[in-house]
């Protein structure tokens, strides 16, 4: 069974957000991470794997430095990276980006591809539902639990105040929550390997059956007007001079004032 | 020279400090409460491959090298000093002796379970009469048969009772030389846990590393196979000093993260800490003391990664392995007490973990070789 687990390097909201001038974000400035939801994919994917004995390969598409996650993957288990890398690919929108990674996909004996819901940088969680549909199979999203039976997987799929289970023949795409799993630690010598291994590097050329009207920058529909930060709340008001009672007197006047009480 | 680690030691390095705020840092304070071994702990170290990071993958570890192994320990020990002295006892003083000394089979039979984490390890070379001068030894074994037969008792044991299994080194001649004068000749045997006659005596209660099980090994008529004989017979004392070079460095990686977490906590503390209308931090005398701990700690870092490089290029590396513990152990002491001090009455709770370092602190300049030892070791290569 061959697993692919696409994967996305992500901005680490921890280390706080970097704007450029132009209000885009300085991914270079910032600390990066796999994307939590496609880690939980990836620890799904080598859940069965332990089981089963099936290959996880590694899929992102990014700028060189993404081969950061590919690497990571391959220290907690998977046993081959993809990065799919090229100047023609920069400002992909969910469009451009899914049209991208089927392109990438069609070269690869598959029979799941398990995705992460959406990115914490972009939230659209568009990407994963596209990319089935670009290659013709089913798709079941939000996943909290996957079980593969036979040429089939049985998957809880999470719903407002329920869940549905579903199941569907591969090959087929997944979507997976964060909270579907605890994913793994790399281990030590998972780390060695994993820095000794090459990574499969893809451009444009490699990609099939794709058109360069959907790619890129000029092969997105969504073009984005402004970004920015999210608006700040302000310090507060500190009193240190009243008492107990007056504090309280004074903190129920504010709340009666501004009409939250 | 290039003091940058390499993306391998990097991404190691990152893999140990999440491992240790996730898992260790929850448990850290409650460890040295109670008491308690931290066993779920040492069980998730088990499943990621740190209980036998340096050694080699046909033997079950990971196939890293020293300098990888004294990271972990480090980073470990940033959160909790317990976790990390476990590590460093089951790695360097059980782990490497089989390794070094073993032959196939007892690699085979217990480096490969102890490298995977299945079982834990320890070693036993103190007695009640005999720290640092290990003539004073009484345990002795004598062969009968096709079996040793341990007499004796030892002390002061990190991991005792919880590791299945130990380096025991015990008399086996007494030599009479020219001049009349008795040596002991020792040997190093490997003896499981629950082998009949083998018990263990008290639980020690120690004002650091707290959750570290410390305990005496009783030994009574108990019969070791003669193929748990680790090395010749006769070269106990050489093999016990070996692997305590070894160990000095993984105390010494304890000592450095102990200093590395107190000095984080100190910078940390003193930027919220307000006094007189600003953060401590702004004074200078703080910033002076941050410094002052910041270079301290560099300097042991460098020493601990110097003696980590020569256990995996030299063949002896005593003197490397002394220098760090030494200075790493004094400056684990020293800043542990300085970040206590900058932390004022809070530093003296409970509540705060500085506290507790500077109790774990203490106990880097006294096992393994005290500083002392450590003087007597370096100073003699000077004067040989």
């Amino acid at each position: 069974m061959n697993i692919v687990v696409c994967i996305k390097q992500v901005p680490d909201t921890k280390g706080g957000v970097v704007f450029n001038p132009d209000g885009t974000l300085n991914r270079a400035a910032m600390l990066a991470i796999m994307n939590p939801d496609d880690k939980a994919g990836l620890e799904a994917a080598l859940r069965i794997k332990d089981e089963t004995g099936a290959k996880v390969t590694v899929l992102t598409m990014g700028l060189p430095k993404a081969e950061e996650v590919l690497r990571e993957a391959m220290a907690m288990g998977a046993d081959e990276g993809i990065l799919v890398t090229d100047r023609v690919l920069g400002g992909a929108d969910t469009w451009a980006t899914s049209t991208t990674i089927a392109g990438a996909l069609r070269n690869l004996d598959y029979d799941l591809i398990i995705t992460g819901r959406q990115a914490i940088d972009g939230d659209t969680a568009q990407v994963g539902p596209q990319i089935a549909e670009h290659l013709g199979i089913a798709t079941i999203s939000y996943a909290q639990n996957i079980k593969v039976e036979g040429d089939s997987v049985v998957v809880e799929r999470q719903f407002d105040d329920r869940y549905h289970v579903l199941k569907a023949k591969m090959p087929c795409l997944i979507t997976a929550l964060s909270d579907l799993n605890e994913p793994r630690y790399m281990t030590p010598g998972g780390i060695f390997d994993a820095l000794d291994k090459e990574i499969t590097v893809w451009g444009r050329a490699d990609l099939k059956d794709i058109d360069d009207s959907n790619l890129g920058l000029n092969g997105s529909p969504t073009k984005i007007a402004r970004a920015s930060d999210k608006v700040r709340k302000s310090d507060g008001e500190l009193k240190s001079d009243l008492g107990a009672d007056e504090a309280v007197s004074y903190i129920m006047d504010k709340l009666v004032a501004t009409q939250i009480i | 020279m290039d003091f940058a680690l390499d993306k391998k030691h990097e991404m190691a390095r990152k893999l140990f400090e999440d491992f240790a705020v996730n898992e260790a840092r929850p448990l850290a304070q409650e460890t040295d409460e109670t008491e308690v071994f931290p066993r779920a702990t040492v069980e998730k170290m088990q499943k990621y491959g740190f209980m036998g990071i340096a050694v080699p993958k046909e033997y079950g570890g990971q196939g890293c090298d020293p300098l990888t192994y004294v990271m972990c320990v480090e980073e470990l020990s940033k959160e909790c000093g317990t976790t990390g002295v476990i590590v460093s006892a089951h790695s360097s003083l059980c782990c490497d002796p089989i390794m070094t000394y073993g032959t196939e089979e007892q690699k085979q039979k217990y480096l490969v379970p102890l490298a995977k984490g299945e079982k834990l390890g320890a070693f036993a070379l103190t007695e009640p009469g005999a720290g640092t001068d290990a003539q004073g030894a009484q345990t002795k074994a004598v062969l009968d048969g096709d079996e040793y037969v341990l007499n004796g008792s030892k002390c002061f044991i990190t991991n005792g009772k919880e590791a299945d299994v130990y380096i025991v080194i015990a008399v086996t001649e007494i030599q009479t030389d020219a001049r009349g004068r008795k040596k002991k000749r020792f040997s190093a045997f490997i003896v499981e846990k629950d082998t009949p006659g083998f018990t263990f005596g008290t639980k020690e209660k120690k004002m650091g590393i707290r959750g570290s099980s410390t305990y005496e090994l009783i030994f009574q008529d108990c019969r070791i196979p003669k193929e748990n004989l680790l090395g010749a017979p006769g070269k106990g004392f050489g093999i016990a000093m070996h692997t305590l070079d070894g160990g000095r460095i993984g105390i010494a990686a304890q000592a450095l993260g102990i200093a590395e977490g107190a000095l984080q906590r100190a910078i940390d503390f003193t930027n919220e800490r307000k006094q007189f209308g600003r953060s401590i931090s702004a004074f200078q005398n703080t910033q002076f003391q941050l410094a002052n701990m910041a270079t301290k700690v560099e300097a042991a870092k460098l020493l601990v990664y110097k003696a980590a490089m020569a256990k995996a290029t030299q063949k002896t590396y005593s003197v490397e392995a002394a220098m760090a513990k030494l200075c790493a152990a004094e400056v684990a002491m020293e800043v542990t007490t300085k970040a206590v001090q900058l932390h004022g009455g809070y530093g003296y709770t409970r509540e705060y973990d500085v506290e507790r370092m500077m109790r774990d602190a203490k106990i880097t300049e006294i096992y393994e070789g005290t500083s002392e030892v450590q003087r007597m070791v370096i100073s003699a290569n000077l004067l040989k």
